[in-house]
């Protein structure tokens, strides 16, 4: 069996470690348009602090593909012909596959900015040469105007506040990181990243470049000398149009299988949650399937855990529903729920044990069945019924133990 | 394999594996002034209410949640084991986002601390487990 893998990241690693459970003789190829031994996009921003070192940034021992027998090579795929089954690569190689995985993430979004071509410093930040292109352009005295206040624009502000002379984060929407906290929680994280030195101008709209000068819409003029776009991002779903359905991203089934026979695809590439252990598990049940096994895995929770400064922030799921709130010294935690479920929760500070929450969503655990307020002070397997406390600690035998009835 | 179970029924909430287990990663001979004056971050954490105690640690799960969403591949399994890599751990806190047990915490060093089993120790029993003056920690085989 030949396996076929476009991507180099944590889908692609997922499903190469997914197809070895299976067995360890099926060839498997990855097709990276990145020359580079797979490494964890997420670290970018350490890189560029200075953090970590280029060698810390692999997402894997350096002896990976050897260990698992990849061929690893670096070309572009520019066409997927799913009929003859054969990917078309700029190097003008082509190569057959039997199964074929799309992982090929996402790519930056960038809005039509009038006078964004006369801006000479500029960058996106997703990627390994991003930081790279960053470092070139000198960061030390240099104004860095960071469009977009989410996750990926505020780690690169968190990344170079130490080396640029200023740092400004603009955004359209009236808070940061509108994907992951409410309005509330974002003004504790807003404030903290001030203090740090981090400047923010908020709902605002971008109305034109001109060189190193933006203009907003109500006329105000920001001053830079380097611009990062960190607008968001969109899957990196072309290798599939036409061929396969696409909505947002590339659809995938339950088996992480596209609407083409032995096509499948993982990751922010797909409709699903892009983060990266999401990667890893639709990549991993992907590479399970592709080898011939029978993997499933169900929807993606919305899930986030990040630090700026120190500052540490989890959440997961969504925000409806009746709000318990802690608010205390340097403590924030809400947790959503309704109809007798918890919906979704954030937590900046004390993080302690937060995946005791992200459990309760995922198995939409009946909150009726737990003691709610010891759980909401904090998350215990505590609140747990005894019969669950004793699966969860000692295993199958107990829980049989608990059931037998006493003669 | 054999994993950490343990028995509530039994558990005195003596706190002696916290201990064990501060002391265990201290390589120190002496626990008396190995743990003086020393606040300790224990991979083992007692849960205690009402009379109700019991202890918490790693439960080397067969679907690791916190080895699939590590960001940066410093969890990983070994035979069955889950071990963390301290030089890879950039303390993102993905496996505390994501370890259902409460299982894995921070700590000052930068990487994130969980129960390996005592991996590294000469008797293969885990410190929590030998310390216990109850046996409400047993180190066995179970069925899951």
């Amino acid at each position: 069996m030949k396996h076929l893998i476009i991507g180099n990241s944590a889908a692609a690693i997922g499903a190469v470690e997914g197809i070895r459970q299976m067995n360890k003789s099926d060839q498997i190829t990855i097709i990276s348009d990145e020359p580079y031994f797979t490494y964890s996009r997420p670290l970018i921003s350490y890189l560029l602090s200075g953090k970590l070192s280029l060698e810390k940034m692999n997402y894997r021992s350096k002896s990976f593909y050897e260990d698992n027998h990849v061929t690893f090579k670096y070309a572009h795929a520019e066409k997927v012909d799913h009929l003859n089954k054969q990917v078309f690569l700029d190097d003008g190689d082509q190569m057959s596959y039997d199964k074929l995985l799309i992982a090929t993430g996402s790519k930056a979004f960038i809005p039509p900015f009038a006078g964004l071509e006369s801006v000479e410093n500029k960058t996106t930040f997703l990627s390994l040469d991003d930081v790279k292109k960053l470092d070139a352009m000198g960061l030390e005295s240099k104004r860095v105007l960071i469009i977009g206040a989410g996750l990926i624009g505020l780690k690169c502000a968190e990344g170079i506040t130490k080396k640029a002379q200023s740092v400004t984060v603009l955004d359209l929407a009236p808070q940061i990181l509108s994907s992951i906290l409410d309005y509330d929680s974002s003004l504790i994280v807003k404030q903290h990243l001030e203090k740090k030195g981090i400047n923010f101008i908020l709902s605002a709209t971008a109305e034109k470049f001109t060189q190193n000068t933006l203009t907003l819409k109500d006329k105000t003029q920001i001053d830079f000398d380097i611009l990062v776009l960190c607008v968001g991002v969109r899957p990196n779903a072309s290798l599939l149009s036409g061929i396969a359905a696409i909505e947002k991203g590339v659809v995938i089934n339950e088996r992480a299988e596209t609407s083409v026979p032995d096509i499948y695809a993982a990751g922010d590439v797909t409709n699903g949650v892009a983060i990266l252990p999401n990667a890893y598990v639709t990549g991993e049940c992907a590479g399970i399937n592709m080898a011939g096994g029978n993997k499933t895995i169900s929807k993606m929770l919305p899930m986030n855990a990040i630090g700026f400064f120190g500052l540490n922030i989890i959440t997961a799921g969504n925000y409806t529903g009746s709000i318990f709130e802690l608010n205390k010294d340097s403590e924030f935690k809400r947790l959503f729920y309704q109809d007798g479920l918890l919906n979704g929760y954030i937590m900046i500070g004390n993080i302690a044990k937060a995946g005791i929450y992200t459990s309760l969503i995922r198995e939409q655990t009946k909150l009726d069945t737990l003691d709610f307020p010891l759980i909401c002070e904090k998350p215990q397997l505590m609140a747990f019924r005894l019969e669950e406390r004793l699966e969860k600690l000692g295993g199958k035998v107990e829980r049989m133990k608990f059931f037998q009835p006493e003669i | 394999m054999k994993r950490v179970y343990v028995n509530e029924k039994w558990c005195l909430g003596c706190r002696l594996c916290e201990y064990y287990c501060a002391f265990q990663e201290t390589k120190e001979s002496d626990m008396a002034r190995a743990l003086k004056g020393i606040k300790i971050n224990p991979r083992i954490n007692i849960e205690e209410k009402n009379g109700i105690s019991f202890a918490v640690s790693c439960r080397h799960c067969e679907d690791a949640l916190c080895v699939k969403g590590c960001i940066t591949g410093a969890l990983s399994k070994k035979e069955e084991v889950i071990l963390i890599d301290k030089e890879r751990c950039v303390s993102c806190y993905t496996c505390i986002l994501s370890c259902p047990y409460g299982a894995i915490s921070p700590s000052q060093d930068g990487a994130i601390k969980k129960c390996e089993l005592c991996t590294d120790s000469a008797s293969g029993i885990p410190a929590c487990v030998k310390g216990c003056p109850n046996n409400a920690i047993v180190f066995e085989e179970r069925l899951g």
